[in-house]
Formats: structure tokens, sequence, C-alpha cells
């Protein structure tokens, strides 16, 4: 079918990946990246990110692209910087290390916090799907309390996952993270000043972006981004940007929805709208929600 | 035997992806007042400005059907709702 309009392929990830439809992540990458500009190096982890736009032989990336392990970006990152440097180029050039939760929360933690610990001037971008989308959506750092993945399903004695999500954000902050935000894929102008603001500061820089996974979450696809936007008005996802020494955060509008708005969404929370235990269950997850706007004083 | 195992970049573009979907986008370009909101958004990257401009002089956008995967994120968000998914029959 002849079409009236050419696409111009200006962004600097081509289609043709192979991502689900309505893929949060894909979205957000191409959003970072399209602001990251065409210097930019990137060092990607394992995961769909990596799976899905680099089907041998082609690929989707338009910048210099490398991957290696699971665990690896951020090393990876401290070593195309210190070529950089060897060259003189690392003022003009942006490097960028790309990870899922999996990379991030888990796998690569010791060797982001090296990093980190280095004070090396890199951007570590997360993509939060809050399960390992890649192999088959099992519980993660990221897994939010009482949801249903692979390897946390819903029996007579549990509902899901037992444990707290991990705050990755204010490790980053305490390990000294000179940029720290959180996002989600609900705003996508918020990546883009985000990640405009993240490159006006030298030293280690972590955004953390909660991406809806399709398949993952039990979601439809054109309810992406309305998830990242009700993660954000529930105060299960707090947005905020913390540097020289404040936090910053995106307000709710008063009042806050309640969670099961943004829970009777998905799948993997469906269990908890069946009987009694399920009620006390949401309510456990509306007081974690609560904390959020207290803490991140979002109200 | 002599293996190429360098990639070209944005070679991805050879696999249209169109295949995937059961419902297509289709553009109501007097409506579209060309906030860039479906550019942002689009998780294949093809919605983009035609360059054109419709009776009210506003450039509308438009999509590539050979990519779309058919997701409906661009009519959910599309905020003057110019934007409708419609059954494709191939």
């Amino acid at each position: 079918m002849q079409e009236k309009y050419k696409n111009p392929f200006e962004h600097l990830i081509a289609p043709g990946h192979t991502a689900c439809p309505g893929c949060g992540q894909l979205m957000s990458a191409r959003l970072v990246l399209d602001t990251c500009g065409p210097n930019t190096i990137i060092a990607n982890a394992t995961g769909c990110l990596e799976v899905t736009t680099t089907k041998y032989p082609t690929s989707s990336w338009k910048v210099p692209w490398v991957h290696s392990l699971f665990e690896n970006p951020s090393a990876l990152a401290s070593g195309i910087l210190a070529a950089l440097k060897q060259k003189g180029l690392d003022k003009e050039t942006n490097v960028v290390a790309f990870g899922g939760d999996g990379s991030t929360f888990d796998i690569g933690f010791g060797l982001i916090s090296g990093m980190w610990e280095r004070k090396e001037n890199i951007l570590y971008i997360c993509y939060n799907t809050e399960v390992y989308s890649n192999t088959g959506y099992q519980a993660s750092g990221a897994t939010p309390f009482d949801a249903n993945t692979t390897t946390t399903p819903p029996e007579k004695k549990s509902m899901g996952n037992n444990f707290l999500r991990k705050n990755m954000a204010e490790l980053a902050i305490a390990s000294g993270c000179i940029y720290v935000a959180q996002t989600t894929c609900g705003y996508p102008n918020d990546i883009i000043n985000k990640v405009k603001k993240a490159l006006t500061f030298t030293g280690p820089k972590y955004i953390e972006i909660l991406t809806t996974c399709v398949p993952g979450w039990g979601t439809e696809s054109e309810m992406t981004v309305q998830l990242g936007k009700l993660a954000h008005k529930t105060g299960i996802y707090p947005i905020f940007e913390y540097y020289d020494g404040e936090y910053k955060a995106m307000k709710i509008p008063a009042p806050a929805l309640k969670v099961e708005e943004y829970l009777k969404y998905h799948k993997r929370f469906k269990h908890l709208f069946k009987d009694e235990k399920g009620k006390e269950a949401i309510a456990e997850i509306q007081k974690l929600a609560d904390k959020n706007i207290e803490k991140y004083n979002l109200s | 035997m002599k293996y190429q195992l360098e990639v070209q970049p944005g070679t991805t573009i050879k696999n249209k992806t169109g295949g995937w979907r059961v419902a297509k986008p289709v553009v109501d370009h007097e409506i579209c007042i060309g906030c860039d909101m479906c550019r942002k958004i689009c998780p294949e990257g093809v919605c983009f400005p035609t360059g054109e401009k419709n009776s009210k002089g506003r450039i509308f956008y438009d999509r590539d059907l050979d990519f779309c995967k058919g997701c409906g994120l661009c009519a959910k968000e599309c905020p003057v709702t110019a934007i409708k998914m419609v059954d494709d029959f191939k």
C-alpha cells in the first residue's frame, strides 16, 4: 500500500524493532535518546531493550551502541569514558548507560555502586518495568508488594510478592549521585526535561523511569501512558528530582486518587479484588502510597 | 566462508512490523492541532509531522502504516481525538 506521506525516520531508534505493541520502555528510550542527541555512546544491559532492537543482522540504533553482559552497563560505560578521556573527547560526548530493573536493582547493583563511588560523569537510566520482562515476568527487586509474577503466584498463604520495592533512587542519593530523578512513562515532557537537566551536571547521574510492561503487567496496550499517570496520581510511584541537597516533587492534584484506580487495570493485581483478604492487602498498599505522599511532600 | 559480523545502524527498517496489527489508526487531518503528542508517545516512532497545513493553518500529523503495530496509544492520548482506531482487514 502506497502512503501519501513519507516517514522521515528522524528518531535515533529506527522503527521495525520487535517490542510488544504499546511498549513503554521503547517509548521512553526513544525520548531519552532523542534528547541526548547523536553525540552519545550507549552501554546497554541485557534485557528487552537489547533483545528487541538488535535482532541480528539488523540494529535499530543510529548511535554507537555497545552491549555486554547483564550486570555490565555501568562498568562498560566507565571503560568508554576512560577511552574518551584518553582521546580528549569526553567533554562533547554523552556516555549513557541503559539498564532494566533486573540489571539495576539486582544483578548489576555492585558495579553500579562502584560507578557511583568513582564519581564518573555517566548518566545511568533505569527502565523500571517491575519484573524481569525479557525472561518471562519473574519478580525482581523492583516488584511491588502483593504483585502476582511467575515466581510469586498468590496462593493460600501469600497474596503475591511478600517484599517491598527496593528504593533505588534513595540508594543513589546516599551513594553521592549529583542528580537523581524518578519519573514515569506517563509524562513524556517530564522525561525530556529531566534528561536535559541531568546532562547539565558533571558527575554520576541516575534517572529511573517507570515503564509499563504490557504482557508482564497484564494491561491493555493503549493504557501505557495512562498507567504512568495513575501511578503518580495515586502516590504509588512518586515523581521527583533531587539535586543540590533538595527534593523537588511533582505535585498530585488534590485529592489524591485511591490506589484501586491504578490496581484495577492490572492482571497482576486481579487477585486483590476477589475476597476480604484482598481488601486488607489493598489497604496495606494504600498505606504505602500515603507514606510516599507524606515523605516526598507530593500534595 | 566469510561472515559479516558488524551491523549497520538503523537497519531494522527492513523488518516491516505492520503485519502485527489488528486495528489501524486513522488521522483526521482537519481536527489535528499539531500538538506533537503522538510523535512523542508512539513506541515505534512512526508518527511524524507531514509539513502540510490544514484549513486552520496547523501542520497536521500522519503515521507510517508499514511499521504501526496498532497499539492504540496515539488514539487514546490524542487531546482532540483526531485519531480513531478502525479494524484493519488485509
